[in-house]
C-alpha cells in the first residue's frame, strides 16, 4: 500500500510522517512516533490500555486510523504528567497502589483524567461506571478507587 | 510494634512512576535496529501428522526474510526435568488448535501475515481426546506414543489410614466436584525478542540476547542453551518491565525459542509479540479439574480422614502438570490437622492446548471442594462452619501427615478476623429471612493457604535458590543487584525496602538492577511466591554483610568496637552515648562511613544468598518434593453474596479477607496482593471459563472470556495478619496466591446460605445457579440438607464437556475400570 503525508498534533508538538492509510493510531504512535505509553492489551478493542484523548474525550487508539486524527489533539499518557512532574492521580496511584504491573496504568491515567475533568468530585459508582471500559488483571480495582479519591482530596487542598 | 524505619511502612512501588507516565518499557515497547517481525503460522486441526510442509511460495514473497519450521530447532523441551515433550515448531505431528507450525519472518507485520497463507502445509487427520475420562480410554492414537492411556502421570498416596479414618467417622460426606478451566489474562500480551551480536573472533552469529516478558529469566536461559546448543554464558536473557504474568509466564512460551531460532536464520534481530487470541491460545492456564471427594467427620466436627481422586485435564503438554497435580495433593495438608489422607491423582493428555501453572498453582480447585464439603458436614452436624474449621486447626510447630512443615500458623487470627469484622454470628443465616422480592442475600465461609516458595528447584541442583549481590561506591548508591522477576508484584521494591532498613539508610539512596542474566545472579524466577521469602532472605543476607563492613571502618575511625556502634537514619552512632547522637565524636554519617570503608577496604561488596533448609524439603515418598515450602500463607474469607432467584445471577457485594503473610514488609503491596488474588477467585466463581468446541476455544479475546471489570467488583477488605515467621526475613511470607483459593468456595457457601442450594461446578453462571434453583424446588423434601440433583452430572454441552453417563459411585466405578487398564498397559 502507498504511504502517504499525514500531520498527527500529539501532545501539543505536530508531526509529519508518511504512513499507510490503513495503519492504526496505536501503532503510529508506538512505532512511528516512539511513544510507546499506549499499550495494546487486545484485538477487539475491550481492554482500554491503548486510550487516549482526542479532542479531550478517550478513544481506543486500536480502533482508529491514523489518518483519521488529522486536526485532532491527541493526547498520550506521556503527555499527562505536569511539567515534568507527577500529577495528582500519578503520585496517588503509586500511594494506594493503583497499578501493580502498571500495563493497564497508562490506559486508566487517561480515562481518570477526562473523569475528574469533567466531573471534579465524583461518587464511587459514577468512578466505578467510568473506569468500567478498562480492564486491569492485578489490582482487583479497589486501589484505583482509593488513589481516585485520594487524588481528589490532594488537589483540593492544594488549591486552599 | 517494632520500631522499623522502612519495613512495614506503605511504600509506593519504587518504579511506580515509570508506570503512570507511560516511561517503562515492556518487551514490546522495545525496537532494535533492523528489527524484523515473526508471525506463527499455528494447527488449525487439534491432531494431525503433517505430511507435508511447503514454505517456498511464502519465502518468495517481498518482504519475507525466512520461515522458520521444526528442522530448525528439533530439540525437544519442557519446564520439567521430567517433561521434555514440547519442541518450539512442530516436528510431525500437531497436537491441539492453535500449535505452532512454522513461522516467518519478514520486514513488517503485514507481509509476515501475508506470507502465512501461502504456507502449503498437508494433514493427516487423527482421532482426537477432549475429555480427559475419555482420553483415558485410549488405546490407540495417543497424543503422546510414551504415554499409555494419556496419563501424563498418576499418583497414588496414602498418609495415616484413610479407610480407618473413614470407618470411624460419625458421617461421611461423598460428592463431585468440578472447577471448569480459566486462564491468566495478565494485561500485557506475551512477547519477545532475540537479537545474536557478531562475534569478533569467528565472524559468525556468537552472544544471543533476549529481552522477554518472563517470570522466570533463569529456566528461560537455560531452556535456550539447550534448545540452540549453546553454552549458556552465550545466551544472556533480560527482563523489561513484565504486565502481569499469574503462572501464565512462569515456562518458556513457544514464541520465546522461534523468536531465537528465527534470529538465528535471519541473521537479524526478530520480534514475535502474540496477539490477544495466540495469548488465549497458548494459554497453560488452570485446567478443568474433576474432584471426587470422600471426607468423614466425628459428631464435634473433628475430621478423620479425607480422600480425594483428582483428574486434571491437563492439555497437550506436560508443562507444569506433573507438579499441578502433586501441589493438589499435596496442599490438602497444611491448613487443617487432617490425620488420614488418600490421595489419587491423574493427569491427563487431552487434544487442547497446554495447561500449566496459574496463581494458586494445583491447590485452588481441591479447596473449593474440600471448603464446601466442609460446608455441608458443618449443616449435617449443626455447627458453625467457623467453629467446624477451628476443631481442626493445626498446633505448629509441627510437620503434617504428609510431611509439611509448619513453623508460623495465623490462621485462627485470620478466621476470627473476618468472623469479627463481617459480623458473621450476626448476619449469618438470617438474610434470607430480610429478602426483598426475588433476591436472597447469604454469606459464606472459606479457608486457604499457599506456599512461600517451592523448597524444591525445578531443575534439580544445590545451587541457592536466590542470590543478591550489593555493590556500595563512592558515589554513595547502593546499587543491588537481583535476579529476582518484579511482574508487577513489587519485589524490586520489598528487595530495595529490605537492604535500607538493614543498612539505616534511606529507601532513596537504594538502586535496584534487576533481570539481566549478565548482571544480576541467578534468581530461580517468581513462581510459587518465593520471591519475598527466597529473595527477601538473600538481600537480607547481603545488605547485613555490607553492614559489617561499614560498621568496621568506622569503628576503626571512632575509636571504638563494631559491637558498639548502632545506625539508625543514616547515622551511625555508639550506642551508649545515644544521647549524643549528633554529636561529632560520638557519631558519623552514613556517607562518611562508606568514604572510611572505601578507604579501608575499596569498593564495598557483597552477596547474600538463600535456600530452604532441609527440614523444610518434605518426606521421602515419590512425589514429596511439591507441596514441602519453607513457611505456609494463611487466609480466611467471609463473602457476603446477593442471589436473583428469577435470574440465577449473582452478586458479591462483599468480601472479608483476612491474609497471615507472616509480616507485612509493605503493607499496601500486601494489601494489593491479596485483593488482586480474591478478585480474581472471583472471577472464577462467577464468571471466568474457557469454553472448548472440539478443541476451539470459542471465547478467545477478553470480551468473551470476560473477567470482572471495575463495575462489578465487590468491596474487599483486605485484613492483615502477621504471624513474623522465624526463618522469613524480617518474618514474612507469601501474600500473593493464597487468598485465591479461598474465595470461590466463600461464594459457593455464601449461596448455599443464601438460597440453599449447593454449586459444585464453577464458574457459578446464571444458568448453573437457575438449573440448580429449579432442581431444589422440584425434588426439595425438607429436612434433606443436600440434594443429589444439584450435583453437576450433566456439564455444559460444549467440546470437552464431560460426557457423564452416570454419576457419583457409578462414575467411579468406571474410572476405576480404566485404572486398571492403565496399570496392566503399563507392565
Ligand atoms: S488494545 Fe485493547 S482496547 Fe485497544
Ligand atoms: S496493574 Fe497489571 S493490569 Fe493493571
Amino acid at each position: 500500500m502507498t504511504k502517504e503525508l499525514i500531520e498527527l498534533r500529539v501532545n501539543g508538538r505536530t508531526h509529519q510522517l508518511a504512513s499507510e492509510p490503513n495503519r492504526l493510531l496505536l501503532d503510529v504512535l508506538r512505532q512511528d512516533l516512539g511513544l510507546t505509553g499506549s499499550k495494546r492489551g487486545c484485538d477487539d478493542s475491550s481492554c482500554g490500555a491503548c486510550a487516549v484523548l482526542i479532542d479531550g474525550v478517550p478513544m481506543l487508539a486500536c480502533t482508529m486510523l491514523a489518518a483519521s486524527c488529522q486536526g485532532a489533539e491527541i493526547t498520550t499518557v506521556e503527555g499527562i504528567a505536569s511539567e515534568g512532574a507527577l500529577n495528582a492521580i500519578q503520585k496517588a496511584y503509586g500511594e494506594w497502589g493503583g497499578s501493580q504491573c502498571g500495563y493497564c496504568t497508562p490506559g486508566f491515567m487517561i480515562t481518570v483524567k477526562h473523569l475528574l475533568e469533567n466531573n471534579p468530585e465524583p461518587t464511587e459508582d459514577e468512578i466505578r461506571r467510568a473506569l468500567s471500559g478498562n480492564l486491569c488483571r492485578c489490582t482487583g480495582y479497589v486501589q484505583m478507587f482509593d488513589a481516585i479519591k485520594a487524588a481528589i482530596r490532594a488537589e483540593q487542598e492544594s488549591e486552599r | 510494634m517494632s520500631d522499623f524505619a522502612t519495613i512495614g511502612k506503605p511504600t509506593a512501588m519504587i518504579d511506580s512512576a515509570q508506570k503512570a507516565t507511560g516511561q517503562g518499557k515492556y518487551t514490546d515497547d522495545i525496537a532494535l535496529p533492523g528489527l524484523l517481525i515473526g508471525k506463527i503460522l499455528h494447527s488449525p486441526h487439534p491432531h494431525a501428522r503433517i505430511v507435508r510442509l511447503d514454505s517456498s511460495r511464502a519465502e518468495l514473497l517481498e518482504g519475507v526474510v525466512c520461515v522458520v519450521t521444526g528442522k530448525d530447532a528439533p530439540n525437544k523441551y519442557g519446564i520439567l526435568p521430567v517433561g521434555h515433550d514440547e519442541t518450539a515448531l512442530a516436528i510431525d505431528r500437531v497436537r491441539y488448535v492453535g500449535d505452532n507450525v512454522a513461522c516467518v519472518v519478514a520486514i513488517d507485520e503485514a507481509s509476515a501475515e501475508r506470507a502465512l497463507d501461502l504456507i502449503d502445509v498437508e494433514y493427516e487427520l487423527l482421532p482426537a481426546y477432549f475429555d480427559p475420562e475419555e482420553a483415558m480410554k485410549a488405546e490407540r492414537d495417543l497424543i503422546h506414543d510414551s504415554r499409555p492411556h494419556n496419563v501424563e502421570k498418576e499418583y497414588h498416596h496414602v498418609f495415616g489410614d484413610p479407610e480407618r479414618g473413614l470407618s470411624e467417622a460419625d458421617i461421611v460426606h461423598e460428592a463431585r466436584y468440578l472447577a471448569n478451566e480459566v486462564t491468566h489474562a495478565a494485561m500485557e500480551p506475551h512477547s519477545t525478542i532475540a537479537a545474536f551480536e557478531i562475534d569478533s573472533q569467528t565472524g559468525q552469529p556468537g552472544r544471543l540476547t533476549v529481552w522477554s516478558s518472563t517470570q522466570v529469566p533463569y529456566y528461560l536461559q537455560h531452556t535456550l542453551a539447550a534448545v540452540l546448543e549453546m553454552a549458556m554464558p552465550q545466551v544472556r536473557v533480560i527482563k523489561p518491565l513484565v504486565g502481569g504474568g499469574f503462572g501464565g509466564k512462569s515456562e518458556v512460551i513457544p514464541l520465546e525459542v522461534i523468536a531465537a531460532v528465527a534470529a538465528r536464520k535471519a541473521k537479524a534481530p526478530v520480534k514475535i509479540t502474540y496477539t490477544r487470541e495466540e495469548v488465549f491460545w497458548a494459554h497453560r492456564g488452570r485446567p478443568r479439574t474433576i474432584v471426587d471427594l470422600k471426607i468423614g467427620a466425628k459428631r464435634d466436627g473433628r475430621i478423620s480422614a479425607v480422600s480425594a481422586r483428582v483428574v486434571q485435564d491437563g492439555g497437550a503438554y506436560c508443562s507444569y502438570g506433573v507438579v499441578t497435580i502433586l501441589y493438589s495433593g499435596a496442599l490438602l495438608g497444611a491448613l487443617y490437622d487432617i490425620p488420614h489422607i488418600r490421595f489419587d491423582g491423574y493427569r491427563v493428555l487431552t487434544n487442547k492446548p497446554a495447561c500449566g501453572a496459574m496463581r494458586g498453582h494445583g491447590t485452588v480447585n481441591v479447596r473449593f471442594a474440600l471448603e464446601c464439603a466442609l460446608d455441608e458436614i458443618a449443616a449435617r452436624l449443626q455447627l458453625d462452619p467457623a467453629e467446624l474449621r477451628r476443631h481442626n486447626l493445626l498446633q505448629p510447630p509441627c510437620v503434617t501427615v504428609n510431611g509439611l512443615r509448619v513453623l508460623s500458623y495465623g490462621l485462627p487470627e485470620c478466621m476470627e478476623m473476618v468472623v469479627e469484622r463481617s459480623q458473621w454470628r450476626q448476619r449469618r443465616g438470617k438474610l434470607a429471612s430480610g429478602r426483598t422480592e426475588k433476591r436472597a442475600r447469604g454469606f459464606g465461609l472459606a479457608c486457604s493457604h499457599y506456599v512461600s516458595g517451592a523448597a524444591n528447584a525445578i531443575i534439580r541442583s544445590d545451587m541457592p535458590h536466590s542470590t543478591v549481590n550489593i555493590k556500595v561506591d563512592r558515589d554513595g548508591a547502593v546499587t543491588v543487584y537481583t535476579g529476582a522477576a518484579e511482574i508487577g508484584q513489587g519485589s524490586s521494591t520489598i528487595t530495595a525496602q529490605v537492604v535500607a532498613e538493614v543498612l539505616g539508610c534511606c529507601l532513596g539512596r537504594v538502586r535496584i538492577v534487576s533481570g539481566d542474566s549478565d548482571v544480576t545472579p541467578v534468581d530461580l524466577g517468581s513462581y510459587s511466591s518465593r520471591v519475598t521469602f527466597m529473595s527477601g532472605n538473600a538481600a537480607m543476607r547481603a545488605a547485613e554483610s555490607i553492614l559489617n563492613q561499614l560498621l568496621a571502618a568506622a569503628a576503626r575511625r571512632m575509636g571504638c568496637d563494631p559491637d558498639e556502634l548502632a545506625i539508625h537514619d543514616e547515622i551511625i552512632f555508639r550506642r551508649d552515648e545515644a544521647h549524643k547522637a549528633s554529636a561529632g565524636a560520638w557519631s558519623m554519617s552514613f556517607d562518611q562511613a562508606i568514604i572510611c570503608a572505601i578507604e579501608n577496604f575499596g569498593a564495598l561488596s557483597a552477596s547474600g544468598w538463600y535456600s530452604p533448609p532441609a527440614e523444610a524439603r518434605g518426606g521421602s515418598y515419590k512425589g514429596a518434593g511439591v507441596g514441602p515450602s519453607p513457611a505456609y500463607s494463611y487466609s480466611a474469607q467471609v463473602a457476603e453474596v446477593e442471589v436473583d432467584e428469577e435470574t440465577g445471577h449473582v452478586t458479591v457485594l462483599n468480601i472479608w479477607a483476612a491474609h497471615d503473610c507472616g509480616r507485612a514488609l509493605n503493607p499496601v503491596a500486601v494489601e494489593g496482593q491479596v485483593i488482586g488474588s480474591v478478585w480474581m477467585g472471583l472471577g472464577q466463581a462467577l464468571q471466568e471459563e474457557m469454553i472448548w468446541k472440539d478443541g476451539l476455544i470459542m471465547n478467545p479475546g477478553l470480551l468473551g472470556y470476560a473477567s470482572p471489570s471495575s463495575a462489578e467488583s465487590p468491596h474487599v477488605e483486605a485484613i492483615i495478619v502477621e504471624s513474623v515467621d522465624p526463618e522469613g526475613p524480617f518474618g514474612a511470607k507469601e501474600a500473593g496466591e493464597g487468598s485465591l483459593a479461598a474465595t470461590i468456595p466463600a461464594i459457593a457457601n455464601a449461596i448455599y446460605d443464601a438460597v440453599g442450594v449447593r454449586l459444585n461446578e464453577a464458574p457459578f453462571t446464571p444458568e448453573r445457579v437457575l438449573a440448580a434453583l429449579r432442581a431444589k424446588d422440584k425434588t426439595h423434601r425438607p429436612g434433606t440438607e443436600h440434594d443429589a440433583a444439584t450435583t453437576p452430572n450433566r456439564f455444559r454441552e460444549h467440546g470437552g464437556a464431560l460426557r457423564i453417563s452416570g454419576k457419583g459411585q457409578q462414575r467411579h466405578e468406571s474410572d476405576a475400570i480404566h485404572v486398571q487398564q492403565a496399570e496392566r498397559g503399563d507392565q
